[in-house]
């Protein structure tokens, strides 16, 4: 390290040759933003995501797919955990982060402001919309910033039978009465468009992209990971004996993957604006655990503080 | 003085994934004292693995080295670390050392 | 006593142990995604998982013991109020987390000097289950017997609501000690636990924790029974219509 060499080129040369950023590295200003923004927005989507599943844990039909929900919901509560506590890394505490969620200013992914309205939504969630997700997470295991990369190593270890377990839920379904199957087929009208929007808007008007790339905290753009799903998606469909509700979804020979139809992108920025069916339902939740659990937290360090006096005494 | 809106402290856990392995560090977790952040640390961290044990410390009392002080603390080590490759010797190749 | 009357009791016997981990755990599943803090959230979501997960192998259990071909899920969706076993103290609502953290005392306090007598069974099969349990319980136990510290000597507001808590559950404590026919016969045959060592141990400690929470343990002006005869709250209804509303709509099909 010779004194010519700036922060700034130390730091991109460690991105370029891959090595990892550590949290008392030097790095950008926005950089530090960008990771805060985006890990933090993870993680209230793990948080908040607990609560559309959640709302099927007390009527899952058999005593295994309680056990299985439980289990699971449980998984993206620890996710959640992990996230958070990668974002501390880069000076920003829990509780900041949670009033940046519980006023508005920060994001969570906007799957999660659609409703779970009947079981075979548990399906779909797990099936396409956890396919989503581990479609986006899975080049985040190679992110430049450390703690970020290593979270995501944990996360997409245990995810792994998130998936599995919705896409046998729907079997089931679909192999069971018409009744059944067309519960199953109503999930994935409602989940189809929202999933394939959970991508982010498309790479022209994506605004953090370019910036992203260049730091390695991105490796895909928004459409070649939400073309990845889509390919994905179909023939899994299409084994289940599902249709997918897009009339322009085919196969295109010369570009060796699915063409599939315009996106509704009103529908994605009134969501992403707060005007999804469960916006405030969702937002209102968090708070109310948030507020209601505030005595819970005070009597737990009160009791600790009262403990380290009382060893203090005894000490002396 | 407990804070008014409950914050709890950061603590930092170590697995030891099995037996005969390092405590290595695999989060963070909030918790109140000693003894729940031991038991929060449990549940997440460990969930699919056996066998193992924790440690928890706050994150408060690690003292750690600054960027800043990265030449002074890990440069000089380098020139001195020559002599701590088996490579740095000569011997005859055909010996089996 | 014939075959038959022994093999009814201990169907009958299996099923109270079986529906009081699934009551509870229902119960404590309700706080999922609505936790104090996450990582309590997902502690208590994580011991929902294992009452669930011994409901399962006891009702299973239950099942086999019947020999009428009912799988754990039959038990758990078609059965109506008057059939469910539990005690009481399981089925009532949430409430705040002082009431869920005394009934969870309460009953992991219980289940741990229960199981720990029940892994003796000389039924192979209970025994293996307790075993197993044990280990659970344990864990449960220390988590719920802390929470009763730190509510107890924390705030004056957390020493107020715990000890609320704790007189609106202890009338119902008192059923879990109401031995019938079936808790004697079952202990006479070494199958069953002796409940007069279980309630020995239960207050030792629970007066323990009360004692160290600076808690009174308040007397009983009335107390709750009859969950093991099938003898309920109103709010037992209610848990099951929801718990069980998808299997009764659409019976008989795989889910």
């Amino acid at each position: 390290m010779t004194d010519s060499t700036t922060l700034p080129e130390i730091f991109q040369g460690r991105i370029d040759s891959e090595e990892k950023i550590e949290p008392r590295d030097w790095m950008p200003d926005a950089y530090r933003k960008t990771l805060i923004r985006q890990i933090s927005q993870h993680a209230h989507s793990e948080i908040v995501g607990q609560l559309p599943e959640g709302n099927w844990i007390t009527r899952a039909p058999s005593l295994r797919r309680k056990a299985i929900l439980l289990a699971k919901v449980q998984d993206e509560a620890g996710h959640g955990l992990y996230l958070y506590s990668a974002a501390e890394t880069l000076g920003i505490s829990r509780e900041q982060m949670l009033e940046q969620l519980h006023s508005g200013k920060a994001k969570y992914s906007s799957i999660f402001n659609y409703p779970t309205l009947t079981w075979a939504d548990i399906g779909a969630i797990g099936w396409l919309v956890d396919s989503a997700a581990i479609i986006n997470q899975i080049p985040l295991c190679r992110c430049s910033y450390g703690p970020y990369a290593r979270a995501m190593v944990r996360i997409c270890k245990e995810e792994s039978f998130h998936q599995r377990q919705g896409y046998e839920l729907l079997m089931t379904l679909c192999q069971g009465s018409e009744e059944q199957k067309a519960m199953a087929q109503d999930a994935i009208n409602r989940w189809w468009w929202p999933s394939v929007m959970m991508f982010g808007p498309g790479d022209a008007n994506s605004t953090h992209s370019a910036q992203s790339m260049q730091w390695k905290i991105k490796r895909n753009s928004n459409d070649e990971l939400r073309q990845k799903f889509v390919d994905q998606a179909v023939p899994q469909a299409e084994y289940l004996g599902l249709t997918l509700p897009d009339p322009d979804l085919k196969w295109n020979e010369a570009r060796g993957h699915y063409d599939f139809g315009e996106i509704d992108w009103d529908e994605f920025y009134q969501v992403v604006g707060g005007n999804g069916p469960c916006n405030h339902e969702r937002i209102s939740a968090r708070i109310k655990a948030h507020e209601d659990g505030a005595w819970v937290r005070e009597a737990a360090l009160a009791y600790a503080d009262k403990q380290r006096q009382r060893a203090r005494k005894a000490a002396a | 003085m407990p804070d008014k809106i409950g914050r709890l402290p950061l603590w930092e856990v170590f697995i030891r994934g099995k037996r005969g392995l390092d405590h290595k560090h695999a989060g963070s977790i909030h918790a109140a004292d000693g003894e729940q952040a031991l038991q929060y640390a449990r549940d997440p961290y460990p969930r699919r693995n056996e066998g193992c044990s924790i440690w928890v410390v706050k994150s408060a009392d690690i003292i750690a080295s600054q960027f800043e002080d990265n030449d002074s603390l890990f440069d000089p080590a380098i020139d001195k670390m020559i002599y701590r490759h088996p490579t740095f010797y000569d011997v005859p190749e055909d010996l089996k050392l | 006593m014939s075959g038959e009357t022994t093999r009814q009791e201990l169907f009958q016997y299996v099923i109270r142990l079986g529906d009081n981990a699934l009551i509870n755990g229902q119960r404590l599943a309700e706080w999922c995604g609505r936790g104090p803090f996450v990582e309590e959230d997902i502690a208590m979501t994580n011991i929902a998982l294992d009452l669930v997960g011994r409901a399962r192998m006891l009702l299973t259990y239950a099942g086999e013991v019947e020999g009428a071909g009912r799988t754990e899920d039959d038990l758990a969706y078609f059965r109506n109020e008057r059939e469910f076993r539990n005690f009481q103290i399981m089925e009532l609502p949430v409430g705040d987390f002082a009431f869920t953290t005394a009934r969870q005392f309460f009953v992991d306090a219980y289940d741990y000097f229960y199981y720990r007598a029940l892994q003796h069974s000389v039924d192979s099969t209970l025994a293996g289950i307790a075993a197993k349990t044990l280990k659970e319980c344990e864990y449960h136990l220390r988590h719920s017997a802390e929470w009763m510290l730190r509510l107890g000597d924390g705030t004056e507001q957390s020493h107020a609501k715990i000890s609320t808590a704790v007189a609106e559950l202890m009338p119902f404590t008192y059923e879990l000690f109401d031995a019938d026919g079936i808790d004697r016969a079952m202990q006479a045959n070494q199958i069953g636990v002796d409940l007069n060592t279980v309630e020995a141990l239960w207050n030792e400690k629970v007066n323990n924790v009360l004692d160290e929470a600076t808690l009174e343990r308040p007397e009983l002006k009335y107390t709750r029974s009859g969950g093991r005869q099938g003898l309920h709250s109103e709010h037992i209804g209610y848990l099951l219509a929801e718990m069980q509303s998808l299997q009764r709509a659409m019976p008989g099909q795989d889910w």
